[in-house]
Formats: structure tokens, sequence, C-alpha cells
């Protein structure tokens, strides 16, 4: 029998640098004259500091800026550490499993107490961890529930913060495809800044 | 729900616009003739074959096809494995990742080889650049690759007449990788770059909040990743990840990516069978169960987990959220997304996710899972689904046979026993894997330790697994801690199990139709290309599959249902 072995190697080994090698270093070469802004993580930097990236949520827990998702990542530890950069994942827990019910409940209980005057239905997206543990977003109701805190801790007119919001709400890209978002990172800079 | 809907028919018009003209492309790739990327690629091509010492027109049978391909996969595997244990001393390891234990090493090796990219493993946290690109993209494309020549092989063989060979496997590897995969992924890659899809060689960043965030060449595996219906995330959330997938748009570049060569190949099929109507007739048949599994995804995640009643949360869907069932989804693609993606990645082979299949509801969930244990023939993986559903197309005319007493004929190929008992075999050896394999699993304590959920979602972690792993498609009930000893070498082999014990049956049977003489049409002949026969093969697909899983499906996602009303 013909084991073809050099076809088998060379076409292997052949294949591999075409599609191992150049075609990665390619379409790095042409990202970065192209596009070396998206390609190097669309970082939001300040005075040579990197803030963040555009497209990763971080974690924000005070009264003063809103809440993102919640995120159930972990550090290298194996303890929880929120918005872990390095180490996506979310909590796959079923919806049958009472511990999901549980971590729920904490977290309604966590947003009533850091504001008791707002007692309406909490949006859903505010109170499930995100698939990758890095979602930079929140949905616009999202958002509008969590202003009457922010306004208040910062002693602004609800207006303004709702303003704010505004400004960084999107619709779905080209109006139809996925849902309308709030960027959570990019809002709370902009509150930063606001006077 | 208008606006679910909306989108799918985008996904739906695009995928049939790109598939028109890809189809009969492929089939030229295939048939070894001129293209338009001929001037700039023909030269590596004819260079491969030099080194190679073959000739691009040298025709094999069937034995020595298959031998070819088991070779090229075996060397698949010996790299991936020795990559893994050797990337601490190699370079583009800027985060110095360390070697990858025995059985996780095996395990990822025969996954990526198998196109199934099940991974127990987080990239971020376990993979060095180096190994990612020249282990797990190369893996990507040549899994890709044979999944697609094994297809083409079977559909020589339904039009050869009295033939010996059914074509050479390594000039259907060379020109599938060259003229149709490498193109399109450069394509796509960089579209997935244009909307913040990462692409680089630099080591993490770290943020003044003190937030490390992984980079990586990730663009260029995506676009293979979901081009090949190979699924392996670059980052450990997958297609979740904002890096690997960061808006509406890159979100519809992967569905649509997914289900092209697929459909596609459907198309090729009718160009090659030079009976186009024979081609239409199988992806009709694919679309009806498809959209079928759709609305029933998209219905069950857009209510909400049921779990959550009696708590202040709104689930409503409207235009202030996305709403549904959004434990484990993204606010940006929503559950609507999730649901259109979940059910394309399991309907072909590809595995990549965008939510966590986990925290589905019972009903969502079953759908990916009965669609995985279908076979992945609705569209399916690249080249895997059409073989897959051609073989369910020939015990389609052979019940038709049966019932007008001929004997059964497909595309003018006498259906004969040793077809039927290849097809019985490509059918029956995964069924019985993932049934056995589930089993045993529960029945081993270290095994069940590493279920997550409590109750039958429990073993509908378990039951999900063996059926991601036999089917090769790579998506998980994610909270099963699959990294063990057990489940690395158990759903390793399911995967070997699941690819190979398909792919030579399926070549036996190409190489035994390419010999038979042609048989023309007759009163007595059952079209294959009519509404009626679409009837026959999307019953024959959903009666096997359901009677082979519903007890199994009974014991998870359906009592976890009732259990959750």
């Amino acid at each position: 029998m013909n084991l073809q072995l050099r076809p088998a190697l060379v076409a292997f080994l052949g294949l591999t640098v075409i599609t191992g090698l150049a075609y990665p270093a390619l379409i790095t070469g042409l990202s970065k004259v192209i596009f070396p802004r998206q390609a190097e993580g669309s970082l939001i930097r300040k005075e040579g500091n990197v803030l963040g990236s555009e497209l990763i949520g971080q974690s924000f827990t005070d009264a003063a800026h809103f809440w993102g998702r919640p995120s159930v990542t972990v550090g290298p530890d194996g303890k929880p550490l929120p918005y872990n950069g390095a180490n996506s994942g979310g909590s796959n827990q079923a919806p049958s499993n009472p511990a999901l019910k549980q971590a729920v409940e904490e977290r309604i209980a966590a947003l009533r107490a850091a504001d008791p005057e707002q007692q309406g239905p909490i949006p859903v997206d505010l109170v499930t961890a995100s698939a990758s543990g890095l979602d930079p977003h929140i949905s616009p109701a999202a958002a509008e529930y969590q202003v009457h805190r922010v306004a208040k801790a910062r002693n602004l007119p609800e207006a303004q913060v709702r303003d704010l919001v505004r400004q960084h709400t999107e619709g779905p890209q080209f109006g139809v495809l996925g849902d309308a978002t709030v960027n959570v990172l990019k809002l709370n800079l902009a509150l930063d800044q606001a006077k | 729900m208008t606006h679910a809907w909306i989108q799918s028919f985008i996904f739906l018009g695009l995928v049939l616009a790109i598939a028109v003209p890809l189809g009969p492309f492929i089939a030229k790739v295939l048939a070894g003739e001129r293209t338009f990327l001929h001037p700039v690629l023909g030269p590596v091509e004819r260079g491969l074959y030099r080194l190679m010492g073959i000739r691009g027109d040298e025709d094999m049978g069937w034995k020595a096809y298959a031998w070819a391909i088991a070779a090229f996969n075996l060397l698949g595997i010996a790299a991936v494995f020795l990559l893994q244990k050797a990337q601490g001393a190699l370079p583009l390891n800027p985060e110095g990742m360390g070697k990858v234990a025995t059985d996780l090493s095996f395990n990822t090796a025969v996954s990526f080889t198998t196109n199934t990219n099940w991974q127990a493993y987080g990239g971020e946290s376990t993979l060095s650049y180096l190994t990612q690109m020249l282990g797990l993209t190369v893996q990507n494309f040549l899994s890709a690759a044979t999944g697609i020549v094994v297809v083409v092989a079977l559909i020589r063989g339904l039009m050869r007449r009295s033939a010996l060979g059914i074509g050479n496997a390594w000039a259907d590897l060379v020109r599938t990788t060259l003229y149709v995969l490498l193109p399109l992924s450069a394509i796509i890659a960089l579209l997935l770059v244009s909307q913040g899809t990462l692409q680089t060689f630099a080591a993490s960043v770290k943020t003044t909040s003190g937030q490390v965030l992984a980079m990586g060449p990730a663009a260029s595996q995506v676009a293979i990743k979901m081009l090949g219906t190979n699924g392996g995330g670059f980052f450990n959330a997958n297609s979740a990840h904002p890096f690997e997938n960061p808006t509406g748009l890159s979100n519809l570049i992967h569905m649509v990516a997914i289900f092209s060569i697929p459909a596609a190949l459907c198309l090729a099929f009718g160009t090659m069978a030079k009976d186009r109507r024979q081609g239409w007739a199988v992806m009709a048949a694919m679309a009806v169960i498809f959209v079928a599994a759709l609305s029933v995804t998209t219905w069950a995640e857009a209510k909400g987990n049921p779990g959550l009643k009696g708590l202040p949360v709104n689930q409503m869907v409207s235009t202030e959220q996305g709403g549904g069932n959004m434990e484990g989804k993204e606010v940006r693609f929503g559950a609507a997304n999730a649901s259109l993606f979940a059910t394309i990645t399991t309907s072909a082979s590809c595995g990549a996710v965008i939510a966590w299949h986990d925290s589905f509801t019972p009903l969502g969930g079953l759908v990916p899972l009965w669609l995985m244990q279908l076979g992945e023939v609705v569209f399916g993986g690249v080249g895997s689904g059409l073989y897959g559903m051609l073989l369910f197309a020939l015990v389609g005319v052979f019940i038709g046979g049966l019932m007008v007493g001929r004997t059964p004929e497909y595309l003018g190929k006498k259906i004969e026993a040793f077809e039927m008992k290849m097809a019985s075999i490509a059918i029956l050896l995964p069924s019985a894997a993932i049934l056995i394999g589930t089993a045993v699993a529960v029945l081993h304590a270290p095994a069940v330790a590493s279920i997550s959920n409590p109750g039958p979602h429990g073993f509908t972690q378990v039951l999900y697994a063996f059926s991601s792993a036999t089917q090769n498609n790579g998506s998980a009930f994610g909270g099963l801690s699959v990294n063990t000893p057990f489940y690395n070498y158990g759903l390793a082999l399911c995967m070997l199990v699941g690819r190979f014990g398909v792919i030579l049956p399926v070549l036996a049977i190409a190489g035994s139709l390419a010999r038979k003489k042609y048989t023309p049409e007759s009163v007595g002949t059952l079209p294959t290309h009519t509404p009626l026969f679409v009837g026959v093969l999307v019953g024959v697909v959903l009666l096997i599959g359901a009677l082979t899983y519903l007890p199994a499906l009974a014991l998870g996602p359906l009592a976890e249902h009732l259990t959750l009303r």
C-alpha cells in the first residue's frame, strides 16, 4: 500500500505555513494600516494612559456612576473578579437553578439599597449576568432606572443626567441589527467630565 | 418579535445571495478549472504539487482517498498536541503560557482536527498566540477543507459511471483551502476588524483602573472559525466576547459566514449533478427544519425566564430594552439574536456562541441540542452537513423504494445493500456514541460531580456534552466542568467516532457508487427534486431523530420545562 507520506507531509506543512503564518501575518499587517485603532482594542487613551476599551465594560459599584451588567468573571485565584478582561465568561446557571434566583434577588436588593426611592420593576439586563462578563452595554431602560440615583449622588439635575444618557444611547446598528444600547464606560467618563 | 424576524430574513437573504454564486464557484474549483484567482494562487498550487510529487488530476480509489484524509488529519492531531506541549519554549507567547496538561492537549488536538472545536480550556488563559495561529487556525482551515472534499468525493461517486476513482484527495484539499477558504476568510477577517475585532500580536494591556485586557490575533482566527463551521473561540467567551464580536454588524457577518459554504455546497451539488433542482430540493428540506427550529427558540427565549416570576424584574421585549431571558446574553445582541445565533450554530456544526446555551430556557435549549442530535444536517458543517443529508436522502429513497417495491435509485445510481449498510453505520454510530457516552457518564461518580446545575438540567448538561462532541459541534452547556481526564478522553473518543465513523462509510459509498453503471429513469423512479421528496427527506430526518433521542430529551429539557412552568 502506498502510504503517501511525502504528499501528506508536504501538504500539511505547506498549508500550515500558508494558513497559520502567512495569512494571520497578512491580516495583521493590513489591519494595522487600514484599521489601526480597532485592531488594537479600540482603546480609550488620556494623556498616554489607557483608561479602558470602549468595547469592554468595567466594574462600577458606587452610587455616583452607572452600573453595568452583573459580571461573574473570576481572577487567577478563582475568586470573583468582575469584568476580568483576562478571563471572560458567564454563570452558566440554568433558569431552573435556585442559585440563579438567589443571585438575582441579591442584585435587586443591592439596587434597592443604593436607591430606596426607586421602586419600579428592574430591567432584566441589570440583574442578570452577561455572557462574556465584559458586556460594555446596558439597555436604555436600565440606564433610565439609574438616572435618579446617579443624579442624586452627584447633586445634578436629573434632566442633565438623562441628557447625557441620551447622548450615549445608540439604536440598533443601521436601525435593525441588534438591540439599543448605552455604553456604560463612556457614559461614566462623560459624567466625570460634567460639572 | 417583528424585530427578531426582520433580522432573520436579512440573514437568510444574505446567505442565499452569497450561496448562489459561491456554489458554482466551488464546483468549478474542485473540477480543477481556472478561476479569476488562478493568476495569483495558481503558482502556489502548482508549487505545492511539485513539492508533494503528485499530479493534480491523478485519480484515487476510495481507499487511497480515505487513507490520505486520515493521514492528513493524524498529522493535524499530532501537531496541535505538540504545540501545546512546547508552547512555553516557543515564540509569540507574550503572556508566558506554560505547557498544557496531557489530557487537555489531546482533547483540544482532536477537537480542532475533527472540526468540533470543543473547548475544555479558556483561550486567553491557556494558549499562546503561536498555538492559536499555528495550531488552531490551521486546523480551522484544514478540518473545513476535509469536510468539503469528502462531500465532493461523494457527489463524484454519484455522478461518475463505471469509474474506479473519486478524485485526488491532495488536489482537493489544496484547492479548497487556497481558492475557497483563504480568500473568503481574509475578506471576513478585515470586515470584522473594521467593527473592532482584535488583530494584534501585542501583549495584554493594563488600564488605569487595573483591568487587564487580553489581546491577540483574533480576527484571522474568528473569520475561519465561522466560515469553516469550526466554532472555537479565541477567547473563553467565544463570540460573546466583545473583542471577537463587537457589534450588530459583526454578528451578522458571523452568522452569514456560518451558513455560506453549507448553503453553497447544496448548489454546488446541483451544479455537479447537472441538475440544479437536486441541490435546491436538499436546501429546501434544510430550510424547512431551520425555520421551524428558529421559531421555537425565538419564542422560548423572548418569553423570559419563568424562574424569575414573582420578582420585581421586567423581562418584557420593548424598544427601551431587549428583554427576554437575559442571563448569559449580551445587551448589544439581545435575546432575539442569541436565539437566531444558537439555532444557526447548532444547525451547522459550528458551535460558536454569543450566549450561554446552559442558561437558555428549557425549550430554548432543547432546540439546539436536538438540532445537533439530528446529525447537523440542517445546512450543517461545511461538507459534513451535506454528506449527512445525502445519507438521509439515500435512506429516503430506500424507504420510498420499499413502498413501491422497486430497487431504489438516487441520481441514476441503484442503492443496494452495501450502500444501505454504510449509510446505517454512519447514522447509527454517532447516535450510539451519544447515548452510550451519556449513560456511562451519569453512572460514573467523578463525571457526575462535574455537573453544575441541579435537577433534570444537570442531566441535560451531560447529554449536551456528548451530543456536541460526537456531532462535532463544539458548543456546550458550559457549566459542566469538562476539564477532567474522563471528559477530555471520553469526549475526544466521541469526536473521533462522530467524524471518522461517518467519513469512512461516506467514502466507501462514494467508491461503490462510482463503480456502478447509470440506470435511466423509469416510471418506478422516485423523483428527488419534488416537494414530495423534500417532505420525505424532512420526515426521515425528524423521525430518526425523534425515535433515537426522545426518551433522553424527556429526562432532560422536557422534564425541566414541566417543573418550571
